[in-house]
């Protein structure tokens, strides 16, 4: 994609100005449906910042994989667990958070320092620019084929595991008896494990 | 220093944005009570490692672009390491009746 350098450098700084602002919402916010729906903004936002550096392909990726799954199932799990509670107060919270702040700092001006201080190679080879996606396509199935193979495993794995965490206590009966049908995999009902340490 | 200013969105701007918004993910990371936001936090420093390898695969590695390709891997364990994670909340929070991070002291020593 070739734009004009001025539209580009504009374009930058109203994304990363989002990006900056959505991040600081979702983890300061009170009300964690804001902070969900700002995080799809700040997604969509970086979705942009890849479109300015030639990234079709991958902007693509990260709409429909961020926002429109990670995002959705992030409010689905706000949904599941929304229950009004007060949360316990802790002493020195807000000297834990000025303390974490400061490591936060220090982190940030490290990674300052390293950006602007180390010579990169710049510049480097010409942007291949539309090609990407058929370049994408073609590191997939040659020098990055076992890590593209290993990824599709590790979705199954995810899935799979998703679906035997997540799954609710079912009695299961059968149809046509209206018996309990033996389903080894299907649990119990069963009392939650862990409330009687809660008061301790 | 003076190439960061000057007309194009340089590589140090786009690796300064990322590592302002690792961050803030470290930051809420550490700081959320709702295991939700914790997750959230997860997501921004992963998008933020994601910007890094885009930058240097536009600035510096321009006619291989194998960090578009890195990029690629790491939306896939993102998506992944939220599933399994939603997962766990939602396993933690039938046994729990809480999302308050400071509630989960079963490990702590």
């Amino acid at each position: 994609m070739t734009i004009a350098g001025t539209t580009e450098l504009i374009c930058f700084l109203v994304l990363s100005a989002i990006v900056v602002v959505g991040a600081l919402g979702v983890v300061l916010l009170n009300s964690i449906v804001y902070s969900a729906f700002l995080l799809g903004g700040v997604f969509m936002a970086v979705a942009g910042l890849y479109l300015l550096l030639n990234a079709s392909f991958v902007a693509a990726a990260q709409v429909l994989v961020y926002v429109g799954a990670i995002n959705v199932l992030i409010l689905f799990a706000i949904m599941l667990v929304n229950k009004k509670e007060d949360l316990k107060a802790i002493d020195r919270l807000n000297l834990r958070r000025f303390v974490s702040a400061g490591v936060c700092f220090g982190l940030l001006a490290l990674l300052v320092r390293v950006v602007v201080t180390t010579p990169w190679a710049l510049p480097g080879p010409a942007a291949v620019g539309e090609e990407a996606t058929a370049r994408i396509g073609e590191h997939l199935f040659t020098d990055y084929l076992l890590p593209f193979e290993l990824a599709s495993v590790l979705l199954l794995m995810a899935m799979i595991g998703a679906i035997v965490l997540a799954r609710r206590d079912v009695f299961s009966t059968d149809v046509a008896t209206g018996e309990v049908a033996d389903q080894g995999l299907i649990e119990k009902a069963r009392t939650p494990l862990l409330l009687e340490r809660r008061s301790s | 220093m003076n190439t960061l200013f000057s007309g194009l969105p340089s590589l140090q701007a786009y690796l300064l944005l990322a590592a302002f918004l690792f961050c803030v993910g470290v930051w809420g990371l550490i700081n959320s009570r709702n295991a939700v936001r914790v997750l959230m936090s997860i997501e921004l420093m992963l998008n933020a490692v994601n910007i890094n390898l885009m930058a240097f695969s536009s600035y510096v590695d321009g006619d291989l672009i194998r960090g578009q390709v890195f990029a690629v891997f790491v939306i896939t364990v993102a998506a992944a390491e939220a599933a399994v994670g939603l997962a766990i909340l939602l396993s933690l929070y039938r046994n729990r009746v809480t999302v308050d991070m400071e509630q989960f002291n079963l490990l702590r020593w």
